[in-house]
């Protein structure tokens, strides 16, 4: 007995011994990180963004270096508040402040404190550096524009937000990410791969040299250069012509499906959005609700198409047999229909017309004509307009385009369903005839003008579209994502897009845009004159029209495919047709040769049309 | 002398002896070496004077083992004199380090007496208790044991190193072997058991839950007719002893001491201030996960972050670069060490023999089961080194005395009769 007790005794002690162990190195896994955290410092080497070019290898964005002043707090040492505070110019509470904030942040991992210090200001406090523990300061590199335009392509960078550090463990705290456009969809790209430097670090926070001889330490992998599809020069001049205007301009290459242009108006300066001044200003730029330079009307505006529409009713048409390109309609200053004599103006023209005149001078009657017979070739409506959307969806209508731009909206063809809705069917019934301005392209058809472009892309191609993108070359090398190499196929056979191109042409030879015709193009376009409605004050109020305008050149072997709005432009061809003329001039002859038209362009604004219902006095409109 | 000693040896023993100090001097040049080629001149290194320690220890074993066995028997009370006098020299000759005058200064050699008084006073008791009128259960006999385990450790005390005094109870060990009664250990226990309640839970509270305990047992026994005046003379004691507890811990201990138990009880956080060796060392170990982080490989090691970590926290270095498995191969080296021990001590057949054998095993122990509990945070901060592993060349000489004169003592018992 009194032997066994020291067995008991020691035993035991064994046991606790290797049980209290357990505990400590396996069970509670806290310590392992508390380890790493008290031992060893990482130090972050930031590579350069990569460089974005146009598609003629135009320099639009480079790097500019930037130094951010950043604090670990738990390494802070009582310091001249005064002085640090008058060389960063600084209020002492906003850094008070600022300093809490990182705490709470974390007392081990930096924070920011004072962002993108200009470089005077850094060479100054770098020489007083050592005097203020615990700051430090961290090299990141800021984009310099090469280019004033194109800033809602380009995008913005700008710091994480706390929910995306959470998400990404990439990202810490004060680091920069893309947050609109290019920069935002090609963000891994760009960015490029943060170095890691592991310092050892003894009890008094000093450092003992690399940890494990650098064995985790990874150098930064510099980011991707970004050639865009871009035509810069056409770029620039379409944001020249939409001064004192509101709309967009999207310029789509046919054989690629490359974006040329993408222009929206009223817009702003891509550097606005760089440094330190970028939060001053974006606040101005967001609270300008009026203007709204912040929305690209090229991408997410959504406005009836209009006039431009009619080109694929036709297509429809000749696809469905209910029309041939010869049958003549006739129209007597519109088309009636119903039991009540409703009516569908048009203007005045030849009657009656075939189908390539019937587009040249866009006649509501002969498009009314046609749409009905679409619908009214199935037994029901409802049919009708099913089978109807799936040839307007074909086109990348009403749908997502599924493209690499950081927004977009889907616009909208209605469907069955939606008639049942708001005509309450079954309890009442509905026909082709209410329906009606689907056949214009009013009503409730809605689309954004990179779709218009789209789709008179996939016109000019006679039956295809290559998705839109902005992406040509990712370090030189050429994209190859099959959504963008691959054609789209529209449910239009090839032979029926000879006559609406003819038609198309004729709108420049003979029809409604006549006037803009350049000397040695052959241009296929159609304009279109959208009636549009706001509410001012909570009334719906009819607004002057939009000026809309599609088209492509040449003719065969197109090289260019866009479609042009400007809100409250009137008549298709006042605003939007001479732009679209001028935009294909200068991007197939590289030059204007008609000075007077550009002239008339860049000195008629439309601020005066904008301002009128908002002046609170009773306006006039399509003056 | 019929047989040669040397060949009955328990190898075993000195087997397991220098995988510790081998193992031990690996984790000391781990935690102090910081990236130096090694070399046997730079003396500045402690890792290179350990090494010589262990080196000079050898030559101590061969002069152990060269002593006739009944110079060890007849000397023992001289040895024990001498080094009674060598502690009491501290007073006036000592040197003070960190606060503590526990050293002889021979110019850059240093010796802790300290150290060697255990094997010493462990000679001295086994040579009381083996002496034929001895009897361990008369109590003038049991008062002059613990007079000479007491006169070392109450010179210890004020140097002061209470820690180190404090082993003084290893002693405990020999004494219950050879006969002590029960009742000192289980008085002792609940002394220790009744201290941590009462510092835990307020005095009174611990009282009135004994009493409520003792009341309820009386009225299930009642029919037996226990004796009540047992129940409230202990009842008195406790109650005695809670609050003397109370009143010395509050106002008797410096608060170093206080801050210690608080620290371990859980009832005072300070992960930087006076918690913070516990602390570190925790992280230390914890960090070591299942196979560690390898031998110099440790960053909580090499950034210094565990004080002492080569003296008294040397297992913290084990835990983070051997990680479980190391750390628990030294803890069954050890348990497999004092085993063997205990094998060899009832082996032997002449009690001065015996009592030395559990003098060293308690000694051992409470080294071990201290130093560990201390690394780990299982027990308060009580600064005395690992057995044959912390650095330390009085600590090293001191234990491979103790150990390799009872080795000496064993291979001897071929020749008595």
């Amino acid at each position: 007995m009194r032997k066994l007790l020291l067995y008991l005794v020691i035993i035991t002690t064994g046991i606790v011994f290797i049980a209290r162990l357990f505990y400590l190195q396996i069970y509670n896994t806290s310590f392992v990180s508390l380890s790493e955290d008290n031992a060893i410092k990482v130090i972050y080497d930031y590579p350069q963004r990569g460089a974005i070019y146009d598609r003629n290898a135009r320099l639009m964005v480079a790097n500019q270096p930037s130094y951010d002043v950043m604090v670990i707090p738990r390494e802070l040492k009582p310091f001249d508040t005064l002085e640090f505070c008058s060389i960063l110019s600084i209020t002492k509470e906003k850094l008070v402040e600022r300093l809490r904030k990182a705490r709470v942040y974390s007392p081990r991992v930096p924070s920011i404190v004072i962002p993108q210090l200009t470089k005077d200001e850094y060479a100054y406090l770098q020489e007083k550096m050592r005097k203020f523990e615990g700051f430090y300061i961290q090299k990141r590199s800021l984009r310099d524009y090469q280019t004033t335009h194109a800033a809602n392509v380009l995008g913005y960078i700008g710091e994480v937000n706390e929910a995306l550090i959470k998400k990404d463990p990439y990202y810490l705290s004060g680091d920069l990410i893309g947050i609109d456009g290019v920069e935002k969809i090609y963000e891994k790209e760009l960015r490029g791969i943060k170095g890691v430097k592991r310092i050892q670090k003894d009890r008094f926070n000093r450092d003992i040299g690399p940890y494990k001889e650098g064995k985790f330490d990874t150098l930064p992998v510099n980011g991707k250069d970004l050639t865009i599809t871009l035509d810069a020069r056409l770029q620039a001049y379409g944001q020249t012509l939409m001064q004192n205007k509101r709309g967009g301009i999207v310029a789509i290459e046919p054989s690629t499906g490359e974006i040329l242009a993408m222009v929206t108006a009223p817009t702003y300066k891509p550097e606005l959005l760089v440094g330190r001044k970028r939060s001053p200003n974006f606040t101005k730029l967001v609270y300008d609700t009026i203007a709204n330079p912040l929305f690209d009307r090229g991408i997410i505006g959504e406005y009836p198409p209009g006039s431009p529409f009619k080109t694929i009713n036709a297509l429809i048409g000749l696809q469905e047999e209910v029309i041939d390109t010869k049958e003549k309609i006739s129209c007597r200053m519109g088309y009636y229909y119903g039991k009540r004599g409703q009516k569908l103006g048009c203007h005045s023209h030849r009657s009656p017309l075939n189908m390539i005149p019937g587009i040249a001078n866009s006649c509501n009657a002969y498009f009314a004509t046609v749409y009905r017979r679409i619908i009214e070739k199935y037994e029901t409506p409802q049919e009708g307009i099913d089978n109807w959307r799936k040839h307007v969806q074909s086109f990348g209508l009403g749908k997502y385009l599924g493209n690499d731009l950081a927004t977009g909206k889907r616009g909208k063809v209605p469907n069955s369903e939606y008639y049942n809705k708001i005509y309450q069917f079954p309890t009442y019934k509905w026909y082709a005839s209410a329906t009606l301005s689907n056949a214009i392209g009013q009503g409730e058809v809605l689309a954004t003008p990179i779709q218009l472009a789209n789709m008179t892309a996939a016109i000019a191609n006679r039956g295809y579209y290559y998705t839109p993108h902005i992406i040509k070359a990712i370090d030189g090398k050429p994209i190859e994502n099959e959504n963008y190499i691959k054609p789209k196929i529209t449910t239009i056979d090839k032979e029926h897009f000879e006559p609406v191109i003819q038609g198309m042409h004729e709108v420049y030879t003979k029809g409604t845009a006549s006037f803009l015709q350049v000397k040695g193009i052959d241009i296929c376009g159609k304009t279109g004159t959208a009636e549009n409605f706001a509410k001012i004050n909570g009334v719906k109020t009819q607004l002057t029209d939009h000026s809309v305008f599609i088209a492509f050149a040449p003719k065969d072997n197109p090289k260019i495919a866009l479609a042009v709005f400007v809100e409250n432009g009137y008549w298709g061809a006042r605003y939007a047709g001479r732009i679209a003329s001028l935009m294909i001039e200068k991007y197939l002859n590289g030059a204007i040769t008609r000075r007077d038209l550009e002239d008339w362009v860049l000195t008629h604004s439309l601020e005066e049309e904008y301002a009128k219902p908002y002046s609170g006095k009773p306006f006039k409109i399509n003056q | 002398m019929a047989k040669s000693s040397v060949a009955a040896i328990d190898w075993i023993t000195v087997l397991l002896f220098l995988l510790l100090v081998g193992f031990g001097w690996g984790n000391i040049y781990s935690a102090s070496y910081e990236g130096e080629t090694f070399s046997f001149s730079d003396f500045s290194q402690v890792y290179v004077k350990q090494a010589y320690w262990i080196l000079l220890s050898i030559v101590l074993i061969i002069v152990i083992q060269a002593i006739e066995v009944k110079f060890y028997e007849r000397f023992a009370g001289l040895i024990y004199v001498i080094s009674i006098l060598s502690l009491l020299g501290l007073f006036v000759f000592g040197k003070t380090i960190s606060g503590a005058t526990s050293w002889y200064a021979f110019g850059s050699i240093r010796i802790q007496p300290s150290e060697f008084a255990k094997a010493c006073t462990a000679l001295a008791l086994a040579k009381f208790l083996s002496d034929m009128q001895t009897n361990i259960t008369y109590i003038n006999h049991q008062l002059r044991a613990f007079l000479i385990i007491a006169l070392p450790a109450l010179l210890i005390i004020p140097q002061p190193d209470p820690g180190s005094a404090l082993v003084y109870a290893a002693f405990f060990f020999p004494l219950y072997r050879e006969g002590l009664a029960a009742i000192y250990l289980i008085v002792g226990v609940s002394a220790a058991t009744l201290f941590m309640l009462t510092l835990l839970f307020s005095p009174l509270w611990v009282v009135l839950s004994i009493a409520a305990v003792m009341i309820f047992v009386l009225i299930k026994k009642r029919k037996q007719k226990p004796k009540y005046s047992k129940y409230i003379l202990s009842l008195i004691v406790i109650t005695g002893f809670c609050f003397s507890v109370n009143y010395i811990f509050n106002n008797v201990f410096e608060q170093r001491h206080r801050d210690r138990f608080n620290i371990v009880l859980g009832k005072e956080v300070d992960a930087k201030g006076i918690g913070y060796n516990t602390n570190q060392s925790q992280i230390a170990i914890g960090s070591g996960s299942w196979t560690g982080k390898g031998w110099k490989e440790g960053t909580q090691t090499k950034g210094g972050f565990v004080p002492e970590q080569h003296t008294d926290y040397i297992f913290s270095t084990v835990g983070e670069e051997w990680g479980f498995l190391g750390a628990s191969m030294v803890i069954i080296l050890f348990i497999l060490l004092l085993i063997r021990l205990i094998h060899l001590a009832e082996r032997q057949k002449s009690q001065f023999s015996r009592v030395y054998g559990y003098s060293v095993i308690g000694i051992l122990f409470i080294h071990f089961a201290i130093n560990i509990g201390m690394v780990t945070g299982l027990i308060p901060t009580i600064g005395i080194p690992l057995p044959f592993f912390s650095y330390g060349g009085s600590g090293l000489w001191g234990f491979t005395i103790l150990l390799f004169i009872f080795i000496k003592l064993d291979s001897n018992r071929v020749n008595e009769w």
